[in-house]
């Protein structure tokens, strides 16, 4: 099974720690890992401040870099909705391939390789962020609003980590803010909601926030830190990597 | 004019602050902010509680989104057919294309009728055409009878919430406004106390009103009726007791049949506040003898927003303001933040129909969570429209001019690869070299938030280095 | 009337393709029928109504009396119990029925899903009567028990009269701090006999 890594640009230039971890994640599960050199980003930042039409020639360059693949995996669950909602492309077949066979780590891990057990261990007390657009817009897990059997991709992986003890905020579902271009545009409010969050998180003694969504843990990163807390943020990834690379060695 | 219409008149019109601004001194005050969020989370949950009794709330959704589609397809039958019937029923039907010709129908029913003094209870409709102030400067002097509106209206300000109007004041501001405006004891703040000050206020008005206007929940094209749902019984009182009725609604307020209300008022209460029900649902067919029943029909841009296919759906909203309650930038910003009559995620893809340049900010004033989608009872696809709002006021130059050349700078880049290697690099290298150039004031980012640390690899240069042999050709 | 063509046309050119309406619910999970009685019970009560069962009119009856006996302005608008109120007239004013302190009316029937009374015009005598009087007695036989608003609305004919109204509870507000307050504007209490049949 050929799966091409699909990194977003943040991620890239800022966390790389988790790319490493989820391409070392997928490789462990027999996945043959291409990583194509000439990736941007989906998009989406244009897309979300109104500027939808400015996204060809992105999107050609993702077509380009990613066909010829039988999966795209990536840990973030933002930009995948946004290749899959999206994603334009005058060979429509090749779009619409890509569309349907991109998925967000945790589902792709689920799903896809029908992960039952995990060698991982993480001995630690784990709060669980869940992101509205892996949530509400992947699926990723139920949504606390319907009427319907609950369920969580994201949770039954970290129910496999030996030690991990995990928590959840008082507003189980609850966005941070993050929101993209939102974050400066409305900036108080982001950090309100941000804050608000991280005081639901903090209230469980927690010594990690987790979530499939880097940008969300970038946000609330931002905040843990300016406020000096001891609390960390860790992609889901790390976590379910974290016998195979010690926890953040990469980062520094 | 008194002063205090005369300031009425001038908080209506006055130009409004964009919605980020006004946010963010609605959260100067923390605490005040915190229990706004509380508060209408409180209500959210009650919400929750509620639909969870009925395993089949989803289908209840489903079949009153497919009930809305349909009337929406045969939007101007089903107007015909409740004209007809109301008309058979003795209801005089009035037509109005927009808010003025809505505002003139009513003060010539007003005059008509030689009255100075008129009840209303809660109609969005209303707000949204500024009858008020139209009313006040005509020298007819309104009384909104539901409770947070009295409120509201002693204060001078707008609602700010559609189902909670008052939702933004404690219960120290309402006794502090009572005092001054009904004479109740000063710091006295018992929710008990002041409602009982109000109810004897208003008990007084309803007698002596001779004229009502209220709106409408539902008007059924089959039977010419229409529903008006309330708690207080205030849109009763005021209807019974007057000689003069007159109902207003938007034209999407039809639904067909009456059997449709049973899905509706199943919907309504839950969604709203939790309840089983609304206290009062009260059906109106046909004047009581003696009395007169007016209908005024309002397009108010209506039709044109039934022109959008991506936005049509919005007309299917049944005003019940699950969404402003599951919604987190609403309960952290305040309705007034939204400056339209209609706020929350549901007034920020309406309003833009009605003003595109003015209301502008409401789209992006949202992180496309989407918890307002799944909330809403007639599953309307809310954060959906946020977004191509978005895209329709980018293209009509409604989007701040910079924030476009950024755009397609970075569009740019994002499109060359090379270009965009570059920039990470430089971007890196420039963070770790000198910080303060990123870390200012200037970088909304950096003002309540610290930056991501700066690896010295990217995974893209990690990954070259770990396949350094084999990636060679 | 031009804004109404200009409106009909408007909708007429705007509106999309001909969708079909959904076949009527279907009812399903709606209560056993043994379950209505307790159903409707907790329901009302948890909204602030109150309920007692009897299986005839005379404890009604004597409630009646026994109010009639303050010497306030009691209306009976219900035959069964006796003679009704020659004070209330369907033309009555709200200057006149603004003193009633207590009213019976009868209703037609009674949901259990939400707690909800229907009662017609017929059965108010005048319109006001269930919102300006103090404390409201509705009296409504078991047998008309619905589980839900669906099968509430196939019972009834809301075209029949002029007006009919579901009532459900007394009246209330919270729009001082979401503080719940009962007795807005309309009665400020709400008790329910639900007539016939054995007690459960
Ligand atoms: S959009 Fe939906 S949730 Fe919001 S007020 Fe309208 S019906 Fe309610």
């Amino acid at each position: 099974m050929k799966v091409g890594l699909f990194v977003p640009c943040y991620i890239d230039q800022f966390y790389p720690s988790v790319a490493i971890a989820t391409l070392q994640l997928l490789e462990k599960f027999g996945c043959e890992v291409v990583f194509p050199l000439g990736q941007t980003c989906c998009g989406q930042p244009m897309a979300n401040s109104g500027f939808a039409n400015l996204a060809t020639g992105c999107d050609n360059n993702f077509v380009k870099n990613f066909v010829g693949v039988d999966f795209i995996v990536s840990p973030s669950g933002s930009c995948v909705l946004h290749v899959k909602e999206h994603l334009k492309h005058p060979d429509k077949e090749k779009a619409q391939f890509i569309r349907e066979h991109i998925y967000e780590l945790t589902e792709f891990l689920i799903d896809v390789l029908q992960v039952e057990t995990l060698p991982a261990t993480f001995p630690h007390k784990v709060g669980l962020h869940v992101s509205c657009h892996g949530q509400r817009g992947l699926n990723l897990s139920s949504m606390s609003e319907l009427v319907a059997p609950e369920f969580s991709k994201p949770e039954k992986l970290l129910s496999m980590v030996a030690g991990l003890e995990l928590t959840k905020p008082k507003r189980v579902d609850e966005c941070c803010g993050f929101g993209g271009t939102f974050c400066v545009f409305e900036e108080a409010v982001s950090v309100k909601m941000g804050k608000d969050r991280i005081i639901e998180h903090e209230a469980n003694e927690i010594e990690y926030i987790t979530g499939a969504d880097t940008s969300c843990l970038m946000h609330l990163e931002g905040i843990l830190k300016r406020k000096g807390s001891m609390v960390q943020t860790i992609h889901i990834a790390e976590i379910l990597n974290s016998d195979l690379v010690p926890f953040k060695a990469e980062r520094s | 004019m008194s002063d205090l219409d005369q300031n009425h008149i001038n908080t209506m019109t006055k130009k409004a602050v964009a919605h980020a601004a006004a946010a963010e001194a609605f959260i100067g005050d923390e605490e005040r902010t915190d229990w706004h969020d509380e508060t209408l989370w409180f209500v959210r949950h009650k919400r929750d509680l509620a639909v969870n009794q009925l395993p089949e709330w989803e289908q209840l959704r489903e079949q009153a989104s497919r009930i809305k589609d349909h009337t929406l397809s045969n939007l101007d039958k089903y107007l015909m057919e409740f004209e007809k019937n109301a008309l058979t029923n003795g209801v005089q039907v009035h037509w109005a294309v927009d808010a003025q010709a809505h505002n003139d129908i009513i003060l010539d029913l007003i005059k008509k009728n030689g009255v100075d003094r008129v009840v209303k209870s809660k109609s969005m409709l209303t707000e949204e055409c500024h009858l008020n102030p139209f009313l006040l400067k005509q020298g007819v002097e309104v009384v909104d009878t539901d409770l947070g509106e009295r409120i509201v209206q002693f204060r001078d300000e707008p609602p700010s919430h559609i189902v909670l109007p008052a939702i933004h004041l404690k219960k120290q501001d309402v006794s502090e406004t009572f005092h001054q405006h009904l004479g109740t004891e000063k710091g006295n703040n018992d929710p008990q106390y002041l409602t009982e000050a109000a109810r004897q206020h208003l008990r007084n008005k309803f007698v002596e009103s001779q004229l009502a206007i209220t709106g409408v929940n539902f008007a059924v094209a089959e039977t010419g009726g229409f529903v008006v749902c309330t708690n207080e019984g205030n849109a009763d009182m005021g209807a019974h007791a007057a000689a003069v009725h007159i109902a207003c609604m938007g034209i999407e307020k039809i639904i067909p049949k009456a059997e449709h209300l049973g899905v509706f008022l199943r919907l309504l209460a839950r969604s709203a506040t939790g309840q089983p029900v609304t206290t009062y649902s009260s059906h109106f067919h046909r004047p009581r003898a003696g009395q007169q029943m007016h209908i005024v029909i309002v397009d108010n841009g209506r039709t044109r927003q039934l022109g959008r296919p991506d936005f049509r759906n919005s007309l299917k909203c049944i005003r019940c303001a699950a969404c402003f309650n599951t919604c987190p930038v609403y309960r952290r910003s305040g309705g007034h933040s939204y400056h339209t009559a209609v706020a929350g995620p549901i007034g920020a893809i309406l309003n833009p129909n009605l003003d595109m340049k003015a209301n502008a900010d409401l789209p992006f004033a949202s992180t496309l969570c989407g918890s307002c989608t799944n909330v809403c009872p007639v599953k309307i696809d809310i954060h959906q429209q946020l977004w191509k709002w978005r895209q329709v006021l980018a293209e009509e130059g409604f989007v701040d001019p910079s924030k476009k050349i950024g755009m397609k700078g970075m569009a740019f880049v994002l499109a060359h690869p090379d270009l965009y290697r570059f920039a990470g690099k430089m971007g890196r290298w420039v963070m770790r070299a000198v910080p303060g150039l990123v870390n200012n004031k200037l970088n909304l980012w950096f003002k309540q938030r610290d930056m991501p640390a700066a690896p010295k690899q990217s995974f893209r240069d990690w990954y070259l280095d770990k396949n350094k042999h084999s990636l060679k050709k | 009337m031009p804004g109404r063509e200009t409106i009909l046309n408007a909708a007429r050119k705007n509106k999309p393709a001909f969708i079909e309406a959904p076949p009527a619910w279907a009812e399903g999970a709606s209560i056993a029928p043994e379950q209505l009685t307790q159903k409707f019970i907790k329901t009302l009560e948890s909204i602030g109504g109150k309920v007692i069962q009897c299986n005839d009119y005379d404890p009604i009856r004597a409630k009646l009396q026994e109010q009639l006996a303050t010497g306030r302005f009691i209306a009976n608008t219900i035959q069964g119990l006796g003679a009704t109120s020659t004070e209330v007239q369907t033309n009555s004013n709200a200057q006149s029925l603004e003193p009633v302190e207590m009213a019976f009316i009868a209703g037609t029937l009674a949901v259990a899903e939400n707690g909800a009374v229907w009662v017609y015009e017929s059965q108010l005598l005048n319109r006001l009567l269930p919102f300006i009087c103090q404390h409201l007695v509705l009296v409504v036989s078991r047998e008309t028990l619905v589980s839900t608003m669906h099968a509430a609305y196939r019972k009834l004919d809301i075209a029949a009269e002029g007006y009919g109204v579901f009532i459900a509870g007394p009246s209330k507000t919270a729009d001082i701090e979401q503080s719940l307050v009962i007795g807005a504007h309309g009665a400020r209490s709400l008790l329910v006999y639900l007539v016939g049949g054995t007690e459960i």
